[in-house]
């Protein structure tokens, strides 16, 4: 707790100081290739056959997906804190791979957590983080995955929080994290809101990002919250069907409860007993998400639906033939709604997808599941 | 005056130090898991712990995250925790601290908890991951209840912030002996002694030293600066290794005794 108290002290003070801004400003332009475009899918659009689609590319920035706004911000405050040692958790190796990257700019030592499972599912990612010098640490408890990950980075973080800070990836954990990731992922909201006005006028219809712990969503749609035109949708992972309870459909799914010190939606047992989320993107599984998308849930500002593996995987091939652009599993989910929305609404209206992050990840993944119908198919 | 207040006050009178020990409820089984139970008391335990498994257990060390698996596969609940508890007050008056993370108890139901908690013979909480800042959420309920609420004290916790904590709390401080997680530890941490005699100018009420503590030498060296030893992953373990089989609780009532012994 003493911790979290300094945190939330050392996140005041580089909040309120200019210099600290300036500095994460030029390091997102400079090096993680900021603004990220926000492009009109034209050919989706036709595909989709109604509203204009527009996908805000944060798949361009560097490292791969919107992670690096994030570990950037913390990398910069770790080292104002002066702690030369990180740790972080990991689902699909995209935040662990953002934070060894700033850690191998910065040189502060790595040591990242990730569950087996992933570790097997992200293997991509698990060689990305060794080749930037990482110690990528597997973890075998519990369902082997993100909340395990995170379970021992919590206790990794307890046993060393003097010389160590945890740069958590998503907008969960204990506060100050929650704000903090959803302060540092707002920079993709700010820059929509310019690049829509100019490229296509007024503001979209609705907004729609994939929500595992919310990082991502909570990024864009926060600039957007206080323009009520705008309807904002999170998708969760429904998994093999929300019937089946094999889903990371916290939001629609799960009751309150408290996971990693925040209390918002999780996934339990009726004794209380966290379950074990699912989705075939690693990125999505996780049984707790951010306590400001309960807020945004509870109070209607935000709603919250599910897109099942399999549409995932359809919306993936949608994407990656008629934009020739690869979206990351997790953001095929928003893409998938995405399209379905844009029926929905009609030809006169916009929407925006938030496309987290790009797809060669997955590609083991892509080529286990589909390998086999290709080869047929020829 | 509460069950815990009464151990304390007995144990300052003959000049005692208190014996803390920790079980996982349900670990191996329900029905094995109250003979061991009984076999601490038995043992010399002043103060038992009774620890309600969680799935996520971010504190505790891979002997508490096994034994949690264990007694969860079970079928370990709050409820049936609760029922081992009063099975145990039909034989034993030792005081009980139920001990767990709050999900588990929120989904439960905190008023109910409460009431059926003191019921079934319970004395006090200790919740882990409610640190008092968030302590509103259940300590009111389980004081208005007439049970004790447990503040924790770390090393990082700071003299203000254990001063409040200790204010807040009933019964005993629990002082978490290293930054880290429970196990089993091959010695005390250096200058705990030193931090273990400031926090107890702090506060009132008894100092327990828990964490790490593994073997009767340990549990006497801390018993020289602290109220109490708290000793949990060194007892569980004895569970682990022996299981449901019948020598467990006799083999687990001879390591309670060794540690009570090597503190008198």
């Amino acid at each position: 707790m003493s911790a979290l108290i300094d945190l939330e002290a050392g996140y005041r003070k580089v909040r309120a100081d200019a210099r600290f801004r300036e500095e994460l400003e030029a390091l997102l332009r400079d090096y993680a290739g900021r603004p990220t475009p926000l492009y009109f899918a034209r050919r989706l659009t036709e595909k989709a056959g109604g509203a204009r689609i527009y996908l805000k590319r944060e798949d361009l920035a560097h490292t791969g997906s919107h992670k690096i706004n994030n570990t950037l911000g913390q990398g910069l405050l770790a080292g104002r804190m002066g702690k030369r040692r990180v740790i972080a958790e990991t689902g699909a190796g995209q935040h662990g791979v953002a934070t060894a990257t700033v850690c191998a700019k910065m040189d502060l030592s790595c040591d990242v957590y990730m569950g087996s499972e992933d570790v097997r599912r992200q293997e991509l990612n698990v060689f990305r983080m060794q080749l930037l010098g990482a110690r990528v640490v597997p973890v075998e408890s519990g369902s082997r995955t993100l909340k395990d990950a995170m379970n021992e980075a919590l206790r990794d973080w307890v046993t060393n929080v003097r010389t160590t800070y945890y740069l958590i990836g998503s907008t969960a954990g204990p506060h100050p994290y929650p704000a903090m990731v959803r302060d540092f992922q707002s920079v993709i909201g700010k820059e929509c809101i310019r690049q829509f006005r100019r490229s296509a006028g007024g503001l979209p219809a609705a907004v729609v990002a994939c929500v595992g712990g919310g990082s991502n969503a909570m990024g864009i749609f926060t600039p957007f919250i206080g323009r009520r035109g705008v309807a904002l949708y999170g998708v969760e992972a429904a998994g093999h069907g929300l019937s089946t309870g094999r889903h990371g459909a916290t939001l629609c799914r799960g009751r309150i409860g408290v996971l990693h010190g925040s209390k918002s939606f999780v996934l339990q047992d009726r004794d209380g007993q966290i379950r074990e989320a699912h989705s075939i993107s690693a990125g999505l599984d996780y049984p707790g998400v951010g306590p400001e998308h309960a807020w945004l849930k509870a109070s209607g500002r935000a709603s919250y639906v599910s897109v099942t593996d399999e549409q995932a995987l359809e919306a993936f091939d949608v994407l990656t033939r008629c934009e020739g652009i690869m979206p990351a599993l997790e953001s095929s989910h928003a893409v998938a709604y995405g399209c379905r929305l844009a029926r929905r609404l009609g030809r006169s209206a916009s929407l925006v997808i938030n496309v987290s992050g790009r797809g060669d990840k997955d590609i083991t993944i892509l080529a286990r599941t589909k390998g086999a119908t290709r080869v047929a198919d020829r | 005056m509460s069950r815990i207040d009464n151990a304390f006050l007995s144990l300052k009178r003959t000049g005692e130090k208190g014996l803390v020990v920790y079980l996982t409820a349900g670990d191996p089984n329900p029905a094995a898991s109250v003979a061991y139970l009984r076999a601490a008391a038995d043992g010399g335990a002043d103060l038992l712990e009774v620890g309600i498994p969680f799935s996520d257990p971010t504190a505790d060390g891979p002997t508490i995250q096994a034994a949690s698996r264990r007694a969860i596969g079970g079928g370990m609940s709050v409820a049936r925790a609760l029922g081992l508890v009063s099975l145990l007050r039909r034989t034993h008056e030792t005081p009980v601290v139920l001990f767990g993370y709050y999900n588990p108890f929120l989904s439960f139901g905190v008023p109910k908890l409460c009431r059926e908690a003191r019921e079934a013979g319970a004395d006090g909480f200790l919740v882990v991951d409610l640190p008092p800042e968030e302590s509103r959420e259940m300590r009111p309920a389980v004081l208005g209840a007439g049970m004790d609420w447990i503040p924790l004290a770390t090393p990082t916790s700071g003299p203000g912030r254990i001063r409040r904590a200790a204010a807040a709390g009933s019964g005993f401080l629990y002082l978490v002996s290293v930054t880290g997680i429970t196990g089993v530890r091959n010695a005390l941490p250096p200058g705990l002694a030193a931090w273990a005699r400031s926090v107890k100018a702090r506060t009132r009420l008894p100092v327990a030293v828990g964490f790490g503590i593994s073997t009767p030498g340990m549990a006497r060296e801390t018993t020289r600066f602290a109220d109490a030893a708290v000793v949990g992953s060194a007892c569980v373990r004895v569970v682990e290794r022996c299981g449901a089989s019948r020598k467990g609780p006799g083999e687990l009532r001879r390591f309670v005794h060794s540690l009570k012994h090597a503190m008198r």
